[in-house]
């Protein structure tokens, strides 16, 4: 039996939807970070795993990209999240209501 | 043989590490456990023929991203581990049902041939650094420099928002 590309996508569709469930159930903003974190690796191994079905490098491409952006995301992400905690002393998305009508 | 032992072994990390990282009250455990997807991830790559994005992945994210993120958690605290009471009243079921929509809508999607293309075939892509390389500098040399733009941008950001928090906390 051998391994086609289609696995890797069944397995990368499997842990974005977790990453999904991270963002959608859990109130820390600390881990929904790390879920959106999750979920731009599966999209990754989607990437790769394309590449390698249509025999094209521009996948890996496509990858190295994708981890420069998430580098300067979570640079911006993590010092607006240590920025918020200074001030409200609280990590969970919940406390954060000031615009609530 | 061997890349079908690697998927299974490497696939229940991936998925292990992955569902540990929601699961998980302390959030020192969830940055283990993501660390734990992302090197699995970096596996498969290798199966895959991407050398060179395997190794980027682990000095970058296991090492760099790991790094910031488990840095801001003890930062913040790590005994400060959030109540499971959900405040929305119909946002558990809400999410789980729409969750697995979702998850029965990609895994169908992805058997189509328009979302994979056309099959050309299993064997890996050569992914070494000159391969990426040649292909970065001629095709897509501007959205590289492009990336420059970004992580100054990026950088400056980060800067901007540690400096000027004294001056704006007068609450």
């Amino acid at each position: 039996m051998t391994v086609t590309p289609g696995w890797y996508m069944a397995l990368s569709a499997v842990l974005f939807v977790i990453g999904l469930s991270g963002i959608l159930l859990r109130r820390n903003a600390l881990v929904m970070f790390m879920s959106v974190e999750l979920m731009l690796n599966a999209v990754n191994l989607t990437f790769v795993a394309a590449g390698r079905e249509l025999l094209s490098i521009d996948g890996q491409v496509s990858v190295f990209f994708v981890m420069v952006v998430a580098a300067a995301e979570v640079v911006v992400g993590l010092a607006i999240i240590v920025a918020v905690f200074r001030r409200r002393k609280t990590a969970s998305v919940d406390e954060l209501a000031e615009l609530r009508g | 043989m061997v890349e079908l032992t690697l998927f299974v072994i490497f696939g229940l990390a991936a998925v292990f590490g992955a569902v540990s990282m929601v699961w998980a009250r302390n959030p020192v455990y969830s940055a283990l456990g993501l660390m734990l997807t992302m090197l699995s991830i970096a596996v498969f790559y290798v199966s895959n023929g991407g050398y060179f994005v395997a190794v980027v992945q682990v000095i970058i994210y296991a090492g760099a991203v790991m790094t910031l993120f488990l840095f801001v958690i003890m930062l913040i605290g790590v005994d400060k581990s959030e109540e499971r009471t959900e405040r929305l009243p119909v946002q558990r079921p809400l999410a789980l049902g729409l969750l697995a929509l979702f998850a029965a809508g990609v895994l169908w999607a992805g058997r189509l041939v328009w979302v994979t293309g056309a099959p050309a075939g299993v064997v890996p892509v050569d992914g070494s650094i000159e391969a990426i390389g040649t292909e970065l500098f001629r095709k897509w040399v501007l959205p590289f420099e492009v990336t420059a733009l970004l992580l100054i941008i990026a950088a400056a950001g980060a800067v901007a928002l540690a400096l000027f928090r004294e001056d704006g906390g007068d609450e």
